[in-house]
């Protein structure tokens, strides 16, 4: 599996990361570093093993569908970059 | 010179315990201990950089509390105990940083629920704690805030991610600390500072308020000097918390009621595997030495195979990223941390805003994370290695229909200097190599000082079935009252109390 500059450009659009122009050849040969040990599983028999996505396969509790947190908006939005009016504020989305 | 002041344990040096008994008997007070492991922090941390945030009129407020507490008669389990935690739980008005320029301006309005349980026990809490960025790394050198220096050698790495925590346990600059590990950022950097340190089961310690890095993986636990400590600790730290959903509903037992326990009959599982080529010779021989000490005290070593070893590091590098992929996606400037300056619209401010707030690491696990996730390659990738684990889990199922234990190196060699995996991140990535498997599994695992290599510590790491840190912990304490490797401090660290000893 070869890795190209363009497939990291097209992940950190993804990922929603600006890359660093100067560093774009060094980080696409780190990831193909990385690529190439996980690379390794390929080699594995699983065949007919269940995913394991749970180290004790427990599942999600469920809780009865009551009100059991009080509003915290004042202090979350405390912390914001921006807010306005209760509203957490982003550059224009729309023109 | 006074012996019966110079016999005296310095305040620092003592352990959680003897800092229990010594509030009890009323031989100093919560604030004077408080006191004066802020003052020792203000002196040397300068060398370490272990606290990233120290706390020192929030800490007395808390100390001064204490003590009227235990005067009333009020005595939670820590009552007065001053600790550290790592700076990965949110703490309620106190900067969380979780090592990132991302949140270095974040200040939580709650608390975890570990920082809550440790309140409640009447804990004093000294700081936050130095650690890789998002607890990715196994040196600290990660750290928007700069690496942590190993007291043992400050040219070499602390190890990490739980550098911080572990530094400072190790420098006296706190008895006890929370940490968490992902893939051995307890252990590892407990091995590498000569410290007792716990990972474990999954879902015993609550994950609330503790900054998410892979959820399926992640355990918080403590660090300190003996394993009686962090008995006492995962006393007050293990709970079962409605606010986590992977919180395990189950009791939590008197972690130090078993501590003295004789280990006769004891079967310890040696795996072949964690003996093979990539181990430092001085290491192996240490914890060889360890093993031998335990067959002495009625242990049986059983040689056992873990077969799928190899695969741990490879599953664990698309497990972990992608699911830090997917939980770093909350860093995104709209409503906490970090946002960068002028963005010109929305795409800008998440890709500016990510750029700038994120280390070199994380952006890395982030893209390997979204490459193993992205259409087409989910199966080859994140399937495969999920397919992988459970290989791995089962090798320990059967391992444990045999064993009490298993017992190996925590680490393939001790402490190394800084820059000394340079670029290379699959070189740092196999300093986990015998950590990672234990968490893709779930079980606990524990890392004890088993002996110094060129003046530098080693760690016996030892794996125990699920839920079973009580027998864990007892092994680790019947290990320490034989032997001396715990009590090991780095030079300028230990009170002069010892040297002086007998003198004039």
């Amino acid at each position: 599996m070869t890795i190209e500059r363009a497939d990291i450009e097209k992940l950190a659009e993804l990922a929603r990361i600006e890359l660093n122009e100067a560093t774009i050849a060094e980080t696409t040969q780190s990831i193909a570093d990385v690529l190439a040990l996980v690379d390794q599983l390929q080699a594995a028999d699983t065949e007919g093993v269940e995913p394991m996505a749970h180290p004790t396969d427990a599942v999600q509790r469920l809780r009865a569908d009551e009100v059991t947190e009080t509003n915290h908006r004042e202090e979350f939005q405390a912390i914001a970059p921006a807010t306005e009016a209760g509203l957490y504020l982003v550059p224009k989305v729309i023109d | 010179m006074n012996n019966s002041i110079t016999n005296q344990k310095a305040l620092h040096d003592k352990t959680i315990a003897e800092i229990l008994a010594g509030l009890n008997a009323g031989e100093f007070t919560s604030v004077e201990i408080t006191q004066h492991f802020l003052d020792r922090i203000k002196q040397l941390d300068g060398t370490y950089n272990s606290y990233i945030t120290v706390n020192e009129a929030s800490a007395l407020a808390q100390a001064e509390a204490a003590d009227k507490r235990r005067a009333e008669g009020d005595v939670p389990a820590l009552c007065g105990v001053p600790i550290a935690h790592k700076d990965i739980f949110c703490t309620n008005g106190v900067r969380t940083s979780c090592g990132s320029k991302m949140l270095d301006n974040f200040v939580p309005p709650y608390d975890a629920t570990v920082v809550e349980n440790f309140a409640n026990a009447g804990a004093v809490v000294l700081g936050k704690t130095n650690m890789d960025q998002f607890a990715m790394g196994s040196s600290n050198e990660t750290s928007f805030y700069g690496p942590v220096k190993n007291p043992w050698d400050t040219n070499t790495v602390p190890g990490g991610s739980s550098g911080g925590s572990a530094a400072a346990v190790a420098a006296h600059l706190t008895p006890g600390a929370t940490a968490t590990d992902t893939g051995g950022s307890i252990r590892q950097p407990a091995a590498l500072c000569g410290i007792t340190g716990l990972k474990p089961t999954y879902g015993r310690v609550s994950r609330w308020g503790m900054i998410a890095f892979a959820s399926s993986l992640d355990q918080g636990g403590p660090m300190a000097r003996t394993a009686e400590d962090c008995a006492l600790m995962l006393n007050v730290m293990a709970s079962f918390d409605p606010k986590d959903s992977t919180s395990i509903d189950r009791e939590v037992p008197n972690y130090t009621a078993n501590l003295n326990q004789p280990l006769a009959g004891l079967k310890v599982g040696i795996p072949r595997e964690y003996f093979k080529e990539g181990l430092n010779p001085g290491t192996e021989q240490a914890v060889r030495d360890a093993l031998t000490e335990l067959e002495k005290q009625g242990a049986t070593l059983i040689s056992i195979s873990l077969p799928h070893t190899k695969l741990a590091v490879p599953a664990y590098y698309v497990i972990a990223p992608a699911e830090a992929s997917a939980n770093l996606s909350r860093f995104d400037g709209v409503r906490y941390g970090h946002r960068c300056d002028d963005p010109k619209d929305l795409r800008d401010m998440y890709m500016r805003t990510r750029a700038e707030g994120f280390g070199d690491e994380v952006k890395r696990r982030i893209l390997v994370g979204a490459y193993c996730l992205s259409a087409g390659y989910y199966d080859a990738y994140y399937r495969k290695a999920q397919q992988v684990r459970r290989l791995i889990k089962q090798d320990f199922v059967d391992a444990f229909e045999q064993v009490d234990v298993i017992m190996g190196p925590t680490s393939p060699s001790p402490a190394f200097e800084f820059g000394a995996k340079g670029d290379d991140p699959v070189a740092m990535y196999l300093e986990d190599i015998y950590t990672i498997a234990t968490n893709l599994a779930g079980l606990p695992g524990m890392s004890v000082p088993c002996g110094l290599v060129d003046d530098k510590p080693v760690g016996l790491q030892i794996i125990g079935n699920y839920f079973d840190e009580s027998r864990m912990l007892n092994v680790a304490h019947q290990f320490q009252q034989a032997t001396h490797w715990h009590q090991q401090t780095p030079v300028g660290i230990a009170s002069e109390a010892k040297d002086t000893e007998g003198a004039e």
